[in-house]
């Protein structure tokens, strides 16, 4: 039986080198000397620290606590002394420093007392608070919480889970590599998700440029109790994206600011799978993940890498640093971003470290103007007209952009790749998108300000006319000695009070701004990202005007 | 690079504009066995003129001159405008021609990229409204003409205007087919009477119709090559090829096969070359679809209701001044915007 399968507008085919790193097994990365564990590795609010400097940890300790509702928790990823708590540098397209833990391990390696949990006779809610704990966050690059993902909602109930193991991005293959290792592992995940959604259906997503891996999990799929559908989908970048993976899937479309389950579709990265495996059948928490080093190295290869060790010390694994390395991109040649520091520690997003060299991704040549050839509008996955967002981001005309659907763009970076003008057009959307994020929140915070001003003319202006009626009152008082307090003040003051705040509420839903309303987390931690980078970005150019 | 996408695939404009040059090779070829090499020196003039202007412009502009001289959008654009005049134009009319079309048309609207009309047909059209009588000097088929001019007395006649001791005008050039149907109709006689002239061929015009499935084949090799999607050529054939039929079986006597309108003039050179010009047309693909049938349309009411001989050049300026409004109202439905709003 062959599944149907559906096209998404568009998609590239750059060139895999996926073999480069598929040759040799998983490795596994020897302990680092340090650890350097970011407290701010999901989306959502940073873990709190709850270990202090000098205390001793177990393999497996959490050291970071869940704090807020978007948040998961932190561990420690071998036995060790906290020696510091303190900002570091961190993987980030800014080169920003976060709050991170430094572990320095004791070599022994020690775990924390675990145990697999049950999960068939668990309360949901509980299941899900544990995993929380445990620091479950999708591995494909987003790392939203899992727990989050893993409520089936209102309806109890997620008909279509969808395993992504689609990997298109080139030179990344720690998902095929996990694939062919650990099938049965991540089919165990898988039914841990299935039980959790009450799913109807299980789909595993794979490209086709990935046979052993489609075998492996083919084979680990006769032996599960339950039906797994294996799915090969065709090679075409960005179809290993969540929503084009839908659509491919079931031809159905993840609305527009909505999220897949509105659609009764869930989707995990197979690594995600593999670690609720690990968290929830051994009680082990989010403290590794698979890691591709790649690029411009002696010997490329997969590795399991712990969660906090220092990039030189894992491309160090790959052999000697070649003389023309210009530098380390953290993801994939198309969505990845250059780290600033080679002292960034791996994190939960780290799929794949690319190192570069002039000659494996030469500079583009310089842009020339936009002839309108309209070849980003085929290859946009999006269905949008990135020419014409273009014009209107070059333009600063915010609005435009908007109205043609601005905020739908995934940044895949295919409208940059067939560009013959070597437009950096994802940059344009990049900065848009920044743009109208930064205008919304002045404008909130100046419709705060307004609202907060005329509530304090509205104070003052009742004090007054409450000194007056008091005045008024006590003169009345004088006059007429039998005159009992009167209830109507207090009713006037009540009532004149209520009037202003709903003038208030009034002014401010009339003005309220679209596009930070209602926002997914993983937005609004994208829009404080910025929000810093714009800072950093401030302070540096006060620096230099300073200078 | 700043960030990603840190690859990118091996494009450029460049490229682009060489292929399309490429694809008017075959039909430049045949265009010189069947009428002779006068069209090499019109091609020259245009495109030495071409560069020589665009280089002066880019440097006014203060841009570096040589990604922008080397992108090859001029060469194209002196081309399609070279292969819109009849090679036995004077070089002035070419150069004025190329004038309009780099300078006025693509420069002063701000450059590659920025241009609301095809630049060739501007360069075309002030030609055709200034210079009428030099426009229609077309050469004759080399089966049909009395006599043959070598490259040299091309160059010498196109240059200077004298033809070699014993030659006349009349021997070498003759109207077009667009212009005999024109002119014979005008006459009051009928389509079958016209098309037995020699000029006439077995669809399009002696020779001519040749170069046009030259032009053709050059036009589908651009579709092969993804330098053009099909929306607007075939638009342009069906819009066409559609109201010339419908004239057609209203009148066969007056209005002549739209298979022959196909065939002959600026039809599959403006279908393939001129309308899929990127900067100036439309580009989502109901866009290109409305575009290209109003092109095709207009290209037909000109040539048979209106005053000048072929429509392509007007139909084209004209559809051009339409994109704007076409392309803000058939934007495509982007991804997630497709599902039905759910009723109230």
């Amino acid at each position: 039986m062959t599944r149907q399968l559906y096209e998404f507008n568009g998609g590239v085919h750059p060139e895999q080198h996926k073999h480069a790193s598929t040759s040799r097994p998983i490795g596994i990365a020897p302990l680092p000397r340090l650890l350097i564990v970011p407290l701010r590795q999901h989306i959502g609010q940073p873990a709190k620290p709850i270990v202090a400097v000098g205390e001793q940890v177990l393999k497996g300790q959490m050291i970071g606590h869940a704090d807020g509702y978007v948040s998961v928790a932190v561990h420690a990823p071998t036995s060790g002394t906290v020696t510091e708590i303190a900002s570091h540098v961190v993987a980030h397209p800014s080169g920003l420093s976060d709050l991170c833990i430094t572990i320095t391990p004791d070599g022994a390696d020690r775990w924390i007392e675990h145990n697999a949990l049950d999960y068939r006779n668990m309360d949901p809610s509980h299941l899900r608070n544990l995993l929380r704990e445990l620091g479950i966050a999708g591995l494909g690059g987003a790392v939203f919480p899992s727990f989050i993902k893993l409520n089936p909602g209102t309806t109890q109930k997620v008909p279509t889970l969808i395993l992504n193991g689609g990997e298109c991005e080139p030179w990344i293959t720690c998902d095929d590599m996990l694939m062919r290792e650990r099938a049965a592992e991540i089919l165990a995940g898988a039914a841990i998700m299935r039980h959790m959604l009450d799913s109807d259906e299980v789909l595993v997503g794979i490209e086709d440029n990935k046979p052993e891996a489609i075998a492996a999990m083919q084979a680990a799929a006769s032996q599960c109790d339950f039906a797994v559908e294996v799915v090969a989908v065709p090679t075409l970048y960005p179809g290993g994206g969540a929503k084009q993976l839908i659509k491919t899937l079931t031809d159905k479309e993840v609305p527009s600011g909505g999220r897949s389950t509105d659609i009764g579709v869930a989707t995990f990265n197979i690594g995600t799978a593999y670690s609720l495996h690990r968290a929830v059948n051994h009680g082990e928490p989010l403290i590794s993940r698979i890691v591709t080093v790649t690029g411009n190295v002696h010997r490329p290869q997969n590795f399991e890498v712990l969660i906090g060790t220092p990039l030189t010390e894992l491309v160090r694994l790959t052999g000697a640093t070649r003389d023309d390395t210009s530098g380390y991109v953290m993801g994939g040649p198309m969505m990845g971003f250059d780290l600033t520091s080679t002292d960034v520690p791996m994190v939960k997003a780290t799929n794949c470290i690319l190192v570069k060299s002039p000659a494996l991704f030469p500079p583009a040549p310089p842009a020339m103007p936009c002839i309108r050839c309209g070849r980003c509008a085929q290859a946009c996955p999006a269905d949008l007209q990135p020419q014409e967002l273009y014009w209107f981001a070059r333009a600063k005309n915010f609005g435009k952009t908007q109205e043609y659907n601005l905020f739908d763009c995934i940044e895949c970076g295919c409208c940059s790749y067939v560009c013959p003008s070597h437009i950096p057009l994802v940059q344009y959307y990049r900065y848009a998108k920044s743009e109208i994020w930064a205008k919304e929140k002045d404008k909130k915070a100046a419709d705060l300000a307004r609202d907060r001003h005329e509530f304090r003319q509205h104070r003052i202006e009742r004090e007054q006319q409450e000194r007056a009626a008091k005045l008024a009152l006590k003169a009345s008082a004088k006059l007429a000695e039998a005159t009992a307090d009167s209830p109507d003040a207090a009713d006037e003051k009540k009532a004149a009070i209520q009037a202003a705040i709903a003038r208030a509420k009034e002014k401010k839903a009339d003005a309220a701004p679209r596009n930070v309303e209602n926002l997914p987390p993983e937005k609004l931690q994208e829009i404080a990202d910025i929000e810093a980078r714009r800072a950093k970005i401030r302070a540096m150019a006060q620096d230099s005007v300073e200078k | 690079m700043l960030s990603s996408p840190y690859i990118a695939e091996k494009t450029s404009v460049s490229i682009i504009m060489l292929k399309v040059l490429a694809a008017l090779v075959p039909g430049i070829v045949v265009y010189v066995l069947l009428f002779g090499p006068a069209i090499l020196i019109t091609l020259t003039i245009a495109s030495v003129t071409a560069l020589l202007l665009e280089t002066i412009a880019v440097r006014l502009r203060g841009w570096p001159a040589k990604p922008f001289l080397m992108d090859g959008s001029a060469m194209v654009t002196a081309w399609l405008l070279a292969l819109s005049l009849p090679p036995i134009a004077p070089w002035w009319l070419i150069v004025v021609g190329t004038f309009f079309a780099i300078v006025v048309a693509k420069h002063l609207y701000g450059g590659l990229g920025n241009n609301l009309f095809n630049p060739a047909m501007v360069g075309y059209a002030v030609l055709i409204i200034s210079f009428p009588v030099q426009m229609t000097q077309w050469s004759a088929p080399l089966s049909l003409a009395g006599a043959h001019l070598s490259l040299l007395d091309a160059a010498h006649y196109i240059f200077t205007g004298i033809l070699p001791d014993g030659l006349t005008l009349d021997a070498i050039s003759s109207a077009t087919p667009l212009d005999t149907l024109r002119t014979q109709l005008q006459l009051e006689h009928t389509v079958r009477e016209i098309t037995h002239l020699p000029i006439f061929g077995s669809i399009g015009g002696t020779g001519s119709e040749a170069v046009v499935l030259m032009f053709l084949l050059g036009g589908l090799y651009l579709w092969l090559a993804r330098i053009i999607t099909w929306h607007i050529p075939l638009a342009f054939m069906a819009g066409l090829w559609i109201t010339g039929g419908l004239f057609h079986i209203s009148d066969p006597d007056r209005y002549i096969s739209p298979w022959f309108h196909l065939a002959t003039g600026g039809a599959m050179l403006g279908a393939f070359f001129i309308a899929t010009d990127p900067v100036s047309g439309a580009t989502t693909p109901r866009g290109k679809l409305i575009f290209g049938a109003g092109i095709g349309m207009l290209t037909y009411l000109i040539r048979t209701l209106g005053g000048y001989p072929d429509g392509v050049a007007f139909a084209v300026l004209l559809m051009n001044i339409t994109v704007p409004l076409i392309d803000a109202y058939t934007q495509p439905k982007v991804y997630g915007h497709k599902q039905k709003e759910p009723a109230e």
